[in-house]
Order: C-alpha cells, then structure tokens, then sequence
C-alpha cells in the first residue's frame, strides 16, 4: 500500500509543477499505479534505501534516483531497475 | 528482496487482486533548470511522526490520508516511526530513520552542491492507505500545494 500512496502522491506533485521520482519496493505495483518516475530496488520491505546506518549505501540509492530526474531522454512512466 | 513472495498466503492473495489504482495520464514535470539548482523536498509513507505531533489514526477504514510537515533542519533522533503495518520488519528505521525520510543525506546533498537548497519542510504520509479516495480527491493535493508553494522543484518519495 505505501508503494501506491507514495505513487500517487507523485503523480499530484507532477502535476503541481514538482519533479519526482519515487522509490519503488514492488515491480508489480509500479508498473500498474505508474508513478511518473520509479526507480525499482531491489530491498526488502522496511528498507527501501538499503541499509541502516550507512550513509553511502543511502546515497548510491539516491544519486541513482536523482539521475532520473536529470535524463532527458526518459517518457512517462519511466520505471528503472536500481 | 521487495516482492509479493515477502508477505504471508493471504496477503499476496490481496496484493495481487487489489484494484490497484492508475494514474492516467501520467503527469510530467521535467526538469527546467539544473538539478544544482533546484530545491528538493522529501515525502515518505513510513508514517513519521514528531514528538509533539498528533500520531496518524489508525481506526480510519481504509486508513489515514493526511500528511505531517517535518521541518527539513529536523533532528533524526526525534522522528517517530508509527506506520501500523506489521508485515515489515521495523527494526532498519528504528536503527536509523534515513532508510525511509533520508533527511540527514538531503543535508549532505545540500553541503556538496547536488541540489541547491532544501524545502521548510518535508512531508510524511502513513503510507497503509487501502481507501485513497481522500489521499488522491484532498491530501495529496493540499501536499502538493505546500510544497509548491515552498518554491519546491523536486521531490525524492520514499515507501517502507
């Protein structure tokens, strides 16, 4: 259910002028809610960013989600593996 | 890893039936000025809370569409994680917050020059949201709306 909250609260931000990208637990929810930007990781439930206390690890998961926002070659929906 | 196969028989059973809802069209905002330049903003479903904030009401059916501001300058130590599922295991964001609202990685992204500056405030969402007629017709909008109106460029959600 958070997977769709957060995908449906982007696709408000995107229309409100915002850039997302949501960060996606469930390969099957975002390729049904279609969120404008996903980025699919490969965590378990709990730990979408990877690990606790590891700032680095935190980061990569970021920097790959911010890439998307920065390619101009991506179409709606755009879902990326991490 | 994040899959279906996670949960219990019943629960898969309902995630693969659920009337997932479809955003269609999808909106689309590219960027319009570097990313070094744009001012970024959290929104995490993993039910944060302050201290001093009202908890999220766990006895709404369907759950609970509204949203918390958490000052962007928030102390990690004083977030509150109240999301009411029991299906994840609650023990990362105990540990360590940033998993789910990484405010502290905004800050560093901040000091390194990657974005160039931060909103008020990000949002928190209690994310167990089966009903989201409310979350989609009235919070999201009022979300989005704060958030534009805090000159926001880009958001970066995050799901537990």
């Amino acid at each position: 259910m958070c997977n769709q909250a957060v995908c449906l609260v982007a696709a408000e931000l995107e229309r409100h002028a915002i850039s997302t990208v949501a960060i996606q637990l469930l390969r099957h929810v975002a390729e049904r809610v279609r969120p404008p930007r996903a980025l699919f990781v490969p965590f378990r439930h709990g730990y979408p960013l990877d690990a606790p206390g590891e700032p680095r690890r935190q980061h990569a998961v970021i920097e790959a989600a911010l890439e998307m926002l920065e390619d101009p070659d991506l179409e709606a929906p755009a879902l990326r593996d991490y | 890893m994040g899959e279906l196969a996670e949960f219990p028989f019943g629960w898969r059973v309902f995630l693969r039936t659920y009337p997932w809802r479809r955003v269609d069209p999808v909106p689309w905002t590219p960027l319009s000025k570097p990313l070094s330049e744009c001012r970024l903003a959290l929104v995490s479903s993993a039910g944060f809370v302050l201290p001093d904030q009202p908890r999220f009401d766990e006895s709404i059916r369907g759950g609970d569409p509204s949203f918390r501001e958490i000052p962007s300058d928030v102390e990690v130590s004083e977030l509150v994680e109240t999301h009411r599922s029991a299906l994840f295991d609650h023990g990362g964001l105990a540990r360590d917050p940033n998993l789910a609202l990484p405010v502290e990685r905004a800050r560093e992204l901040l000091e390194c020059g990657r974005i160039g500056s931060l909103g008020r405030v990000h949002l928190s969402f209690m994310g167990s949201i089966t009903a989201p007629g409310r979350l989609t017709r009235q919070t999201a909008p009022e979300a989005a709306a704060r958030l534009a109106r805090d000159g926001v460029d880009v958001a970066l959600l995050v799901p537990v």
